[in-house]
């Protein structure tokens, strides 16, 4: 008789795992977005932070309290709140409201994740649920004066801006003459590594594409997104005689392409059906600068997307092992 | 090298650890105070005892038997007097009739009582009570009888041995490269087969070299990848044929004819010496004193061969009977090492898989079906089986699953894929999908 046999449990094959967890995966996202986010903060000031914080802070509250109320046993450690919190907060211009922000955090979680029964169980990005929300509800105030007013001082030679995006000018410019009243190209800088038009993720897309990079070495996301989502950007642009790098720069399409559309559980699970729904991404953000009513598409096309995702799953089932025909 | 192999779909490659016990000779385990041999060891209808209480016994001596074609009999695997017969747990947690014999005093483990049969090498075979002993324990008779309107083209050994920690058939290899290629030979003769290929994964050099050794004409030696499950009867054939298994029909439609190395040295044992399977190494590891290839009798309990391993080290959490991947965990120790008990593993707390509390969500994040070497989608299969959707999991496949554990050996938020996947699978095949 060996009396270590009490102490040992019995349990199904496999009887190991891989290190991978939930909470590992999420915190390497939210690692790979803290430089951009404190870069934002540098560059922006305390009122990025004051976002990053109301966003996170209401996120995690919301998804909590959403839990004790539900009776069920609280999620807050799956790390995907703290992710929803800080993806809507690095989607939002610096200056909006506390208040609008808390609202979006709250839309967030609770309409867009737990009122789905929670993680895994939503169609849709929760943080883009989130900024539809904001943005749908409040569009004048982001829209026109809320983007961070400081472009006159930043020496880059903008000083005929103050209230809209670089996009933004690039669109009205374009509808208006046909043509830019502006060098694209000398954007590239700004737009790669200090950009204070926009959302804090638009600080810096190279931090963005960093980040992203990141991730797709450490196995987290895949390429096949971001690849086909940032291509297929730049081949509109192109195809409208417009500057491809420009358009993949500018905007949300880095935010975007690596880091909301890449999201696991409201995108496909196949690879080819994940290069599909990048494409197709790609295929709307980039239409929607082009030929939609607002100079950025970026929020609504990953939404659209995510509603397909179910749809492109079914119709890119891998080949089973052995069966020839396929089964409809 | 590895050269020229088709890749099956998917697979891991999880920490092999092999190192403790790769570079250790087999050595003997003493005979111990009793032995306790099951009655059934294999897939199939289990054996009747054809001793009584009170008998004596000698090494080799038939201890059980039945006539159905699906079964094998049992021998003595020391020469002792029968203490009871009754039922005892076995490593798979069922309870079966078995045999427990008192050593005699003496013993001399190099004589036994040599099987004696009248008919072919196929009798012959079935008579030394030999099974697949990778772990499957289907009766080996039975795979040397394919269907006549298969031809058996390819005898594929199996050396792969991709579970990770067990080491027992690269030591096989390694000690007797001479007695797996004369198995590989005789098997070759038995089905009419042309060619011979002994399949090794790259991780285990010093096999591939010891069976170059000793190959001979028209005996193939083949390096394939290290990823698991490489050594899965399917995945084994893809990766040297290039062939798929058909869905629903015998690994034999593809012409191949796949055994484990073990089983062809036994083979090999028994056509040339008339040798029952008595005995077989198996590897001890994980979380004991003294890991090692031990050749142990068949019937010595867990508890005596952990024993002599030095004992459980630290905490324990699970202790497996066979690899982590596929093996068995086991309730208790006290029970006896069988054909198919490829190793012996414990498992450290933090090193075992935990026991998960309550549901986990899927966060859909692609790593089951990318894994799945079936090309399945266990997820969604998971899913249905939970919610007792057995047509739509069987719709989607649920019985070609191969029951790897890779799934869940991927899963992030640690989902028991692979235990709901089994519920669906064993509703189907009740059901009679094919």
């Amino acid at each position: 008789m060996s009396d270590t046999a009490q102490h040992v449990t019995v349990g199904p094959s496999p009887h190991i795992t891989s290190p991978a967890t939930c909470t590992g995966i999420m915190l390497w996202v939210v690692a790979a977005l803290v430089p951009v986010s404190v870069w934002a903060v540098v560059s922006m000031g305390w009122v990025a932070a004051q976002l990053l914080v109301v966003c996170i802070g209401t996120a995690l509250a919301t998804e909590a309290a959403w839990s004790a109320l539900a009776k069920r046993p609280g999620t807050l450690t799956d790390g995907s709140a703290l992710v929803t919190g800080l993806l809507l907060a690095l989607s939002l211009p610096p200056r909006t409201p506390w208040w609008m922000a808390m609202v979006g955090a709250l839309v967030a979680i609770g309409l867009g994740k737990m009122i789905f029964g929670g993680l895994g169980h939503n169609l849709f990005n929760p943080a883009l649920v989130g900024r539809a929300f904001v943005t749908l509800s409040w569009a004048g105030v982001l829209a026109g004066g809320q983007w961070f007013k400081t472009l006159e001082a930043s020496g880059a030679g903008l000083d005929a801006i103050t209230g809209a995006t670089r996009l933004g000018i690039a669109a009205a410019d374009r509808v208006a003459s046909g043509g830019y009243g502006f060098d694209l190209a000398a954007q590239y800088r700004p737009l790669l590594w200090q950009n204070l038009e926009g959302s804090l993720g638009e600080i810096s897309a190279a931090l963005l594409i960093a980040g992203g990079l990141l991730l797709i070495v450490k196995g987290i996301i895949d390429w096949r997104i971001p690849a086909g989502y940032i291509g297929t950007v730049a081949l509109i642009s192109w195809a409208f005689g417009s500057d491809p790098v420009f358009h993949v720069l500018a905007g949300g399409v880095m935010i975007g392409a690596f880091f909301m559309a890449t999201d696991y559980v409201s995108s496909p699970m196949s690879k080819t059906g994940r290069l599909v729904y990048g494409i197709g991404c790609g295929l709307f953000n980039g239409l929607g600068r082009f030929v939609g009513s607002m100079p950025e598409a970026t929020t609504y096309a990953i939404l659209f997307m995510n509603g397909l995702a179910p749809l492109i799953d079914r119709m890119t089932r891998p080949k089973v092992f052995g069966v020839v025909k396929t089964r409809a | 090298m590895v050269v020229g192999n088709a890749r099956f779909r998917g697979g891991v490659h999880p920490p092999e650890r092999k190192e403790a016990t790769s570079g250790l000779a087999v050595t003997r385990v003493p005979v111990p105070s009793r032995l306790v041999i099951p009655m059934s060891q294999h897939l199939g209808a289990p054996c009747a005892p054809v001793v009584a209480v009170g008998d004596h016994v000698r090494r080799g001596q038939l201890l059980g038997d039945v006539s159905a074609m699906v079964s094998a009999p049992v021998h003595a695997s020391v020469s002792g007097t029968v203490s009871a017969i009754g039922p005892v747990l076995t490593t798979g947690g069922t309870r079966v009739a078995a045999v427990t014999i008192q050593p005699d005093e003496e013993q001399d483990l190099e004589a036994y009582v040599a099987v004696v049969v009248e008919g072919d090498d196929r009798d012959r075979v079935r008579a030394a009570g030999i099974v697949g002993m990778g772990g499957a324990t289907f009766p080996s008779v039975v795979k040397l009888t394919p269907p006549k309107d298969l031809a058996i083209e390819t005898v594929l050994l199996n050396g792969c041995e991709c579970e990770p920690y067990l080491t027992c058939d690269e030591r096989l290899m390694v000690e007797s490269p001479e007695r797996v290629v004369a198995g590989a030979q005789h098997i070759r003769d038995i089905v009419g087969a042309k060619r011979v290929v002994i399949a090794v994964e790259a991780n285990k050099p010093a096999a591939v070299e010891a069976l170059k050794a000793h190959t001979q004409e028209g005996v193939e030696i083949e390096v394939l990848p290290t990823r698991y499950p490489q050594g899965a009867e399917k995945q084994l054939i893809y990766a040297i044929l290039g062939k798929e298994v058909p869905h629903g029909a015998l690994p034999a439609a593809t012409g191949a004819l796949v055994h484990n190395v073990a089983t062809a040295a036994a083979i090999a044992d028994a056509l040339e010496h008339g040798k029952p399977l008595m005995e077989r190494i198996v590897t001890v590891t994980g979380a004991v004193a003294r890991p090692g290839n031990y050749r142990v009798l068949i019937g010595t309990l867990v508890s005596d061969l952990i024993e002599f391993a030095g004992g459980l080290v630290g905490d324990v959490e699970r202790v497996i009977a066979g690899g982590p991947m596929t093996g068995q965990a086991l309730a208790s120790l006290d029970v006896p090492v069988t054909k198919g008990t490829s190793g012996i593993v414990a498992l450290a707390k933090g090193v075992a898989a935990r026991a998960i509390d309550g549901d986990q969500p899927c966060i859909r994040c692609g790593r089951c079906p990318e894994a799945c070497p079936m090309g399945l989608e266990p997820y969604i299969l998971a899913t249905y089986s939970g919610k007792r959707m057995w047509d739509a999991a069987a719709e989607r496949n649920v019985i070609d699953c191969i029951e790897c554990g890779v799934c869940s050996y991927v899963c992030p938020t640690k989902r028991p894929l692979l235990q709901l996947i089994r519920l669906g699978k064993s509703a189907a095949m009740s059901k009679g999908v094919k």
